[in-house]
């Protein structure tokens, strides 16, 4: 893929790991989402300052039996979702400023 | 519940994880309310530092859903620093208050905590009421007030009533209060014994004939013809339903680190102060007695045409001397709801019936004064 993303968990969210999966209750409208196993997995490594390719390649990609483009496209679609309910922050640049490609304000 | 909600519930009972919890900051109060279940005195309260181990320990053991309540959870001064550290270990936290100390400077703090909701206390609309009750002379104002600052902020408001006999005609308005202000409305008809075992609070208790109203209230509860009916026939496996979440997937602890299966079951289970939170809720001989209940054990249950539709409360139950045996508030709550005496209400009366399934009979149910 193109572009280099950085996520990082909303500090806006209540969050806590079920099992394999992970219970996100939005912060905005307390809204309850649950990830599956794979996006628990993309979630837990958001440190905003390890690139998404890097998390796809490290930690989904030496546990599943995936392609990387493959897997890196479908983690970039479920961030950006994730990204449009404001419960995850992605950017361009690390995360350790405000400089967010897309502000949580839903 | 949610479908969701409903699922994870499900999930965190199989995995042995506690969802939700509540924890008590303190007892101390500035109100002192007729019908509280809780001395007001410090005993000893947990510090900070304690308390934030004991968070530390609950975000491990899996607890999502965090209560802060008490007592009045801002006479802590160290509220917003446990609160703040809270928040920081991701849980959805609500708040128990009475709102008295929130002005504009802590809703806006509140606010930036992103706390989901907070539930104020209001027991009327009419200030010689409400203050009567909570025996504080301009507490209804200052509450009001303080849902007013909450909702500027934007915060989920939740207006909590207690029915009882000083108010048993003012919650309509009380709820058309809330619709005004902005805030959910919640109403419990239950006065709950004070937590020493002390039951002469339940006299405060709304008698029968009103929670006949209340339960036919439709603004309160839908359908009054589904809420009332007669309860189904119970299924095959009714039986082996768990009797509610209490030891389950929550738990409360008190300001002293005390942990029982929930605030209204206080069945002392263990000390976090002297043990790891995780091996009491794991091991502590009373928690695993209480998940070892089924409603099959439990005293004439298994026989009660309710049995599908109870409400009980072990804790209620417990408090009333045996957790397998009936909680009678609400067995005249079931009563009150479709007109059918339970049999332990039955069997207290001793008119124990010869019927096992017992279908709304006029006579039976006239025989008990309203």
């Amino acid at each position: 893929m193109s572009r280099n993303l950085y996520v990082t968990r909303s500090p806006r969210v209540a969050a806590r790991k079920l099992g394999d999966e992970m219970m996100i209750m939005s912060g905005h409208d307390s809204t309850l989402f649950t990830l599956d196993e794979i996006a628990t997995i993309i979630w837990e490594a958001s440190d905003g300052s390890t690139p998404l390719d890097e998390i796809v390649a490290r930690r989904i990609c030496t546990q599943f039996e995936v392609e990387r483009d493959e897997a890196l496209a479908d983690a970039e679609s479920l961030v950006e979702g994730l990204a449009g309910y404001g419960i995850l922050l992605i950017s361009c640049e690390p995360l350790t400023g405000p400089k967010l490609l897309r502000q949580v304000k839903p | 519940m949610s479908a969701l909600m409903q699922e994870m519930s499900a999930k965190a009972l199989g995995l042995g994880i506690p969802l939700s919890a509540q924890l008590d900051l303190t007892y101390r109060c500035n109100e002192r309310c007729v019908h509280c279940y809780l001395d007001h005195d410090d005993h000893g309260e947990m510090t900070a530092s304690e308390i934030k181990k004991l968070l530390d320990e609950l975000a491990t053991a899996g607890v999502l859903f965090l209560t802060l309540s008490g007592g009045e959870i801002l006479l802590r001064k160290d509220f917003f620093e446990i609160l703040e550290y809270a928040r920081a270990l991701s849980f959805c936290i609500k708040l128990k208050t009475n709102a008295i100390l929130i002005r504009e400077a802590e809703a806006e703090h509140i606010r930036s905590l992103d706390v989901d909701s907070i539930q104020v206390s209001i027991y009327s609309h009419r200030s010689e009421v409400h203050d009567a009750i909570t025996k504080v002379q301009g507490s209804l104002e200052r509450s009001l007030d303080a849902i007013r600052f909450l909702k500027a902020q934007g915060l989920k408001v939740i207006v909590a009533d207690v029915l009882m006999q000083q108010n048993t005609r003012d919650y309509p308005s009380v709820r058309a209060l809330a619709v005004e202000l902005g805030a959910e409305f919640t109403l419990d008809p239950t006065i709950t014994p004070k937590m020493d075992g002390n039951r002469s609070i339940l006299n405060l208790n709304a008698g029968s004939s009103t929670l006949q109203e209340v339960f036919r209230d439709q603004a309160l509860v839908g359908s009054v013809e589904e809420f009332c009916a007669p309860p189904a026939p119970a299924r095959a496996n009714d039986l082996d339903a768990l009797p509610c979440s209490a030891g389950h997937t929550a738990c409360y602890i008190s300001p002293y680190g005390d942990v029982y299966p929930c605030v209204q079951f206080p069945l002392p289970s263990g000390n976090v102060r002297r043990q790891r939170f995780a091996d009491i809720w794991q091991h502590s001989a009373q928690m695993n007695e209480v998940r070892s209940i089924r409603l099959r054990d439990l005293t004439g249950c298994p026989s009660c045409a309710h049995v599908s539709a109870c409400t009980r409360c072990p804790g209620l139950a417990y408090m009333e001397g045996n957790m397998r045996g009936p909680s009678i508030q609400d067995c005249e709550k079931s009563f009150a709801r479709t007109g059918i005496p339970s049999v332990n209400l039955l069997s207290r009366t001793g008119h124990v019936p010869k019927l096992v399934q017992i279908q709304g009979s006029p006579t039976i149910a006239s025989t008990f004064p309203a």
